[in-house]
């Protein structure tokens, strides 16, 4: 029997302390049938690209609230291909500004959520990346 | 012989891939793990177990990290978190008391969800660990799902099994029921600056001293012995009890001299090898019985064994019958 479970790695990159919404984000993937690695406050890219790598995830949710965005989803993402993981899926959770989704999403992020997201569309994107991956 | 090369290559990425492999139990996972079989056996196996907030993540956290301090002895981690019944799935939040550890290439922590086992381990966890021994690491940590009082399949894949718990978790009546005291190698009472610490260290010597009086207390206790139960007895592995307090470095070198202690009387008394032995039937069972139900229900078809548990609901035939009626008729 073979039981290929979405696996999603959700991180807090940067120094702000609200972690809220990636619980939130945590919570309704588990309750849609995922494996929800949930790694905790302040990690740094090395340690998110780490954590990825080690747990095999096929798709990593950042969120930041603290504006940092434009400097840490690059570099995570960029920390994160550097290993191999190639394949992986990206979204971001946050506050983040209408102008920067396009470059987040020029660095390579799938999907960038704001305040006010459904779930179900999380759920329904995580689950389309996991795919195509 | 592609998943041994891997393995020896140090690749991280590629041991991690043929994890999800085994724990989604593909034809691929399945050749890795019987590729790599014969290079397994080598490392020491920890389990780590004890209720749910007893302080788990962070005993193998401050464990791992002063190993790796110590000497240059690799160390794996696996973390198993409960899968939810309803949904299947999880959220595995061990990594968040582990963040010491990151960035150390001596250590690979794995996350693994239950998947609907209610022994305290995933049905594939000996399989990682299979995986992660031939990869070469040196001690392997298992830390189970937050267990009560029976989830005891730990004490059978690992060679070391450490039941952690802390002050104020029951009174002594629940440290002589039967279950989860009876698995530990060693005792380890974590956040030993709560108040209680004495009455919860209290029980656990009294209980103990029920189940190994004459040593415990230091007298031959009945007189009676024989010279041959003398050896015997004096061959005997007591738990001990270690205090720790897993935010700090506290009892640590008590717990990891501990864990070098039972590593060495096991192999002294033989008990490694019989202990080996063990596991691997019990690995076959578990196997050989998976094998035959997967097998069985492949080759029977659906609506008849629908038809007799329509029988059952009906309580025209029990459910004892219905598996002898259906096991006789697949023949």
């Amino acid at each position: 029997m073979t039981d290929r479970k979405i696996r999603v790695l959700i991180a807090k990159p940067g120094l702000d302390g609200h972690d809220r919404g990636a619980k939130v984000i945590a919570r309704a993937l588990r309750d849609a049938g995922m494996e929800v690695i949930y790694t905790g406050l302040r990690q740094t890219p090395e340690m998110i690209a780490e954590a990825a790598v080690q747990e095999n995830v096929d798709v990593i949710g950042m969120s930041i609230l603290s504006g940092a965005h434009l400097v840490l989803v690059p570099k995570v993402i960029d920390t994160v291909r550097k290993t191999g993981l190639t394949e992986v899926g990206f979204f971001v959770g946050g506050i983040i500004p209408e102008e920067d989704v396009a470059v987040l999403k020029v660095a390579g992020v799938n999907a960038v959520y704001g305040p006010g997201t459904s779930t179900v569309t999380v759920i329904e994107d995580v689950k389309s990346f996991a795919h195509a991956a | 012989m592609k998943s041994l090369e891997v393995l020896s290559a140090a690749g991280k990425l590629a041991l991690s891939r043929l994890i999800s492999e085994v724990e989604n139990e593909t034809s691929a996972g399945r050749t890795a793990l019987d590729e790599c079989f014969s290079r397994s056996g080598k490392a020491h196996l920890i389990g780590v177990t004890g209720a749910p907030g007893t302080g788990k993540s962070s005993l193998v956290n401050r464990l791992a990290q002063l190993i790796r301090r110590e000497g240059n002895q690799t160390v794996a981690i696996v973390a198993i978190d409960p899968s939810s019944p309803f949904t299947g799935g999880a959220i595995l939040g061990d990594r968040v008391r582990m963040r010491d550890l990151s960035g150390d290439p001596g250590v690979f922590i794995r996350s693994m969800a239950s998947r609907g086992e209610l022994g305290g381990l995933a049905r594939t966890t000996a399989g990682v660990v299979q995986l992660l021994d031939a990869a070469g690491y040196d001690l392997i940590l298992i830390e189970t799902v937050g267990a009560g009082q029976s989830e005891v399949d730990i004490a059978r894949l690992a060679h070391t099994t450490i039941v952690v718990e802390s002050p104020g978790m029951g009174d002594d009546i629940q440290a002589i029921k039967a279950g989860i005291l009876e698995i530990a190698d060693i005792l380890v009472v974590n956040k030993a600056d709560r108040p209680g610490i004495e009455n919860t260290e209290r029980a656990l010597r009294a209980n103990l001293e029920l189940g190994y009086s004459h040593r415990v207390t230091g007298k031959a206790g009945h007189g009676g012995f024989t010279e041959e139960n003398k050896v015997v007895d004096a061959e005997e592995w007591v738990p001990p009890v270690i205090k720790t307090i897993a935010t700090e470095e506290s009892g640590f070198p008590e717990l990891i001299k501990a864990i070098v202690e039972h590593r060495s009387y096991l192999q002294k008394t033989g008990l490694l090898a019989q202990r080996e032995h063990e596991r691997l039937t019990d690995e076959f069972d578990h196997i050989l019985r998976h094998t035959l139900v997967q097998n069985w229900k492949a080759q029977t078809s659906d609506e008849h064994v629908q038809q007799i548990m329509d029988a059952v609901y009906k309580r025209k035939r029990s459910p004892a019958n219905a598996v002898e009626e259906l096991t006789r008729t697949s023949n």
